[in-house]
């Protein structure tokens, strides 16, 4: 049985428009998907439909053999715990510290009162000290969210979904606000986590040349549908043309690999 | 083509022109009701008096000359009360403020079809009556002193405080809520890591204004028997004690200035 | 990943950096708390007296008489709404000289300070002191409210219009100026535009406010529902002043929402 199973999964948000219609996945171990398509294609509701931020209106989520969308709010609070979120504006709570921030990723492991006076247990701030030194953050444990770069609030998303200890990640485009080259360091970032940890993950992504680069399977979304589910390299005009639409798509492709070749001589 | 041109500026023109005329109207109507209510409000005016309202005015000035500046001795144990009345009032205000707040927000409301209408209800009561009234009421039931006016004041201030702050929690930012409930987190701690951090800035500046303006409204509580300075200016008032009035005044005025440049200060700190 | 190197406890940095101060501070917080609470007297038998007036006015809560004093009502509520009306009006137009003069970027020096010293006065004294003067100088009745509505308008508004006015852009005055524009086409063109919709709104507030005020300015003989207000008390017809206070509210209630409606419409 895979990790994560999605079967026909269909969410309806207005009487007539489908934004997610039947879409069936599969996610094994140490897996990590791109999820390439559209704006308004569904990406975020796929992803938020897997942690439940958005019910599906029909169709079952299996997450290491349980059906989520079944849970009882506080199985699927217990549920939640594993799963690990970024997002694409960081959504890191600005007037709290970098610490706070990541030891909030413990809220469903620690009892109301310790989070409440921020005394968490012994391991849970060791760990988060780690993981902010892992993302290059050491210095700036004390300060708060709102005095970050872009891609330092990022590193602190990051870490805040590792303080998680999860078993899978849901990554909504997380180098949609930074810059070219931020954008690069970051998907390095969590492209490295997901290999160390061999933690399966999905992302989101609008740059096609990012996601061939640092994500091996990519799956196509257009108007809620799967389009396509193959190996980045198996991304031919043809099949952008299928889930973008009608454009001259030969050069992004190479000017991608030109520019990837770049990247990894620089690095 | 310019026959089309000249039809298209003429249709405008005419909406533009309907347009006018409605507002010519509007006014019209206006000015009318305005005459209207102005001879309707001095049906009982006695004209008589108000010619002679400057020669009154110079009269009650040269009253309250000298001024009485021994009176002081006496004001400071009602100007001690005022300011409490005020703080104390307002501390008690915003701690009954801050829950009503979140009932009323739409987004974190626990029942949007009866609880929060009476959240609104009770925001609504509280804002459109004075703490003049209040006071009034109270000193009815729990009979003259400081406890009535601090009530009053509470009273006065939970609409106040709760309206600004549940319209602050209505535009939170969704998606760090989001972010907090994606980790498993309870809704208290939803509370506490996702709502609370955005909304304490905006809260606390709210109460520190209207302790501010507390500190004028419990100045007057007293001329119901609600305690403060204004049981002296009722006092004073009544013995037409001019230059003992006049004293009060510059007290009042004196307390003021000094609250709001206080409350100016530390919300200014604060942001 | 090997944590043990990393610190176990983290504390949240404290809001004020300076011990010394912060203890002073909580300190000086406890000593007011018990000084003011001890100036509290409390008259225990007397409030055990009144609880039971103070039933029996929740009891006329829940029937108000609206008719026994109907007439009485009728009037003061009349004399309230255009108390309220001419009020606001006046107040409007004597506050726009006076916000232009508390504007330091429009005006010379001694008429800032004339208009300032003017706003101070109004802001500081609440409407009740106001009142009780008016009624002295112009006898009882409703042209004292008026005089005491539209003093205190005229500082509420024309402090807010002359903050907003030196908050403009001061290009655009800039500009008007270099074309040689008179000083009220400068005001025309360059100021009126951007404060516009906003002193709108705040006039709409403003007439709120003064229905609310009409309703407590008679209880010092200024006229209005106030002055009905105060005689049902003194009589003790609690049912009668149950019903004025749900009017009051019911007619702020209404206010507000067509207030924000046209608010709504203005921006
Ligand atoms: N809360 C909502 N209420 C109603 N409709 C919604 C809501 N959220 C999303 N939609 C609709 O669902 C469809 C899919 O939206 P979604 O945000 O999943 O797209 P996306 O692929 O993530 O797009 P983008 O690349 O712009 O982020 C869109 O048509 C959107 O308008
Ligand atoms: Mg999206």
């Amino acid at each position: 049985m895979s990790m994560l199973e999605l079967r026909a999964v269909t969410k309806q948000y207005t009487a007539n428009d489908l934004a997610l219609n039947n879409v069936t996945l599969n996610i094994e171990g140490g897996e990590v998907v791109g999820l390439i398509g559209p704006s308004g294609a569904g990406k975020s509701t796929l992803i938020r439909c897997i942690n439940r931020l958005t019910e599906p209106t029909k169709g079952s989520v299996t997450f290491q053999g349980r059906d989520l969308v079944g849970l009882s709010r506080r199985e699927l609070r217990k549920a939640r715990t594993s799963i690990g979120m970024i997002f694409q504006e960081y959504a890191l709570i600005e007037r709290l510290t970098v610490m706070e921030n990541v030891l909030s990723g413990r809220l469903g492991y620690v009892p109301f009162w310790r989070s409440f006076l921020r005394k968490y247990p012994p391991q849970d701030v060791q760990r988060a000290y780690a993981l902010l030194d892992r993302v290059g953050l050491l210095d700036h444990v004390n300060k708060r969210a709102d005095a970050l770069s872009g891609g330092q609030r990022q590193r602190v998303g990051i870490a805040r979904a590792l303080a998680q200890e999860p078993d899978l990640l849901l990554i909504d485009e997380p180098t949609a606000a930074l810059d070219p080259r931020t954008a690069r360091q970051i998907m390095r970032l969590i492209s490295e986590i997901c290999e160390e940890r061999s933690l399966p993950a999905i992302i989101n992504i609008h740059d096609v040349n990012l996601a061939r680069q640092f994500v091996k399977r990519i799956v196509g979304l257009r108007h809620g549908e799967v389009v396509f589910d193959g190996l980045a390299s198996e991304l031919t005009p043809a099949v952008l043309t299928e889930i973008y639409g009608e454009e001259d798509w030969s050069k992004t492709i190479q000017k991608g690999g030109e520019e990837a070749d770049a990247e990894n001589e620089a690095a | 083509m310019s026959d089309t041109t000249s039809n298209y500026s003429d249709s405008w023109d005419r909406r533009s022109r309907a347009e006018r005329l409605i507002r010519w109207v509007l006014w019209l109507v206006f000015v009318a009701v305005f005459i209207q209510s102005w001879r309707i409000m001095n049906e009982d005016t006695l004209w008589f008096f108000v010619e002679d309202a400057p020669r009154q005015f110079a009269d009650i000035s040269s009253r309250m000359w000298p001024i009485r500046w021994s009176y002081m001795d006496q004001l400071w144990k009602p100007l001690w009360d005022t300011i409490n009345i005020a703080t104390l009032g307002t501390a008690l205000g915003v701690v009954i403020a801050l829950p009503i707040a979140f009932l009323a927000a739409s987004n974190t409301t626990p029942n949007a079809y009866i609880v929060r209408p009476i959240a609104l209800f009770i925001i609504a009561a509280s804002r459109s009556i004075n703490s003049l009234i209040w006071a009034l009421l109270l000193v009815m039931v729990l009979g003259p002193g400081l406890l009535a006016g601090i009530i009053a004041i509470a009273l006065r201030s939970i609409g106040f405080v709760a309206k600004l702050t549940y319209e602050g929690i209505e535009e939170i930012n969704k998606t760090q809520v989001a972010a907090v409930t994606a980790t498993g987190a309870s809704s208290v701690q939803v509370l506490d890591y996702a709502i609370i951090p955005q909304i304490l800035p905006n809260f606390v500046s709210t109460a520190i204004f209207r302790w501010d303006i507390n500190i004028r409204e419990s100045t007057v509580l007293g001329m119901v028997g609600a305690g403060g300075i204004g049981l002296q200016l009722d006092a004073s008032l009544a013995t037409l004690a001019w230059p003992q009035v006049a004293l009060i005044f510059i007290a009042i005025l004196g307390t003021v200035v000094v609250s709001e440049s206080i409350s100016a200060r530390v919300r200014k700190a604060l942001i | 990943m090997t944590t043990a190197a990393y610190p176990t406890v983290w504390k949240k940095p404290p809001f004020i950096k300076s011990t010394y101060l912060r203890y002073s501070l909580w300190a000086a917080v406890l000593v007011y708390t018990f000084l003011a609470l001890g100036s509290v007297e409390v008259n225990w038998s007397r409030v055990v007296e009144g609880a039971d007036r103070g039933m029996r006015f929740v009891k006329a809560f829940v029937q108000p008489d609206f008719v026994s004093r109907w007439p009485n009502i009728w009037k003061g509520l009349v004399e309230s709404l255009t108390m309220t009306l001419c009020s606001t009006v006046a107040g409007i137009i004597l506050a726009i000289p006076f916000g232009l003069g508390a504007a330091r970027n429009l005006v010379p020096g001694w008429v800032y300070i004339f208009c300032r010293a003017f706003i101070a006065v109004s802001r500081s004294f609440q409407e009740i002191i106001i009142a009780i003067i008016c009624a002295a100088v112009f006898g009882f009745g409703t042209f004292a409210g008026f005089v005491t509505l539209t003093f205190a308008t005229i500082g509420f508004l024309a402090k807010l219009i002359a903050d907003e006015i030196e908050a403009t852009n001061p290009h655009a005055l800039t500009a008007m100026r270099a074309t040689g524009a008179s000083w009220w086409q400068q005001v025309n063109y360059a100021i009126q535009p951007q404060i516009s919709p906003r002193t709108i709104g705040l006039c709409l507030y403003r007439l709120d406010i003064n229905f609310r005020e009409s309703a407590v300015i008679g209880v010092v003989g200024a006229g209005g529902i106030g002055a009905t207000l105060n005689t049902a008390m003194d009589r003790y017809e609690y049912d009668s002043a149950a019903a004025i206070l749900l009017i009051i509210i019911a007619l702020v209630m209404v206010a507000e929402y067509f207030s924000g409606i046209i608010r709504k419409r203005i921006q």
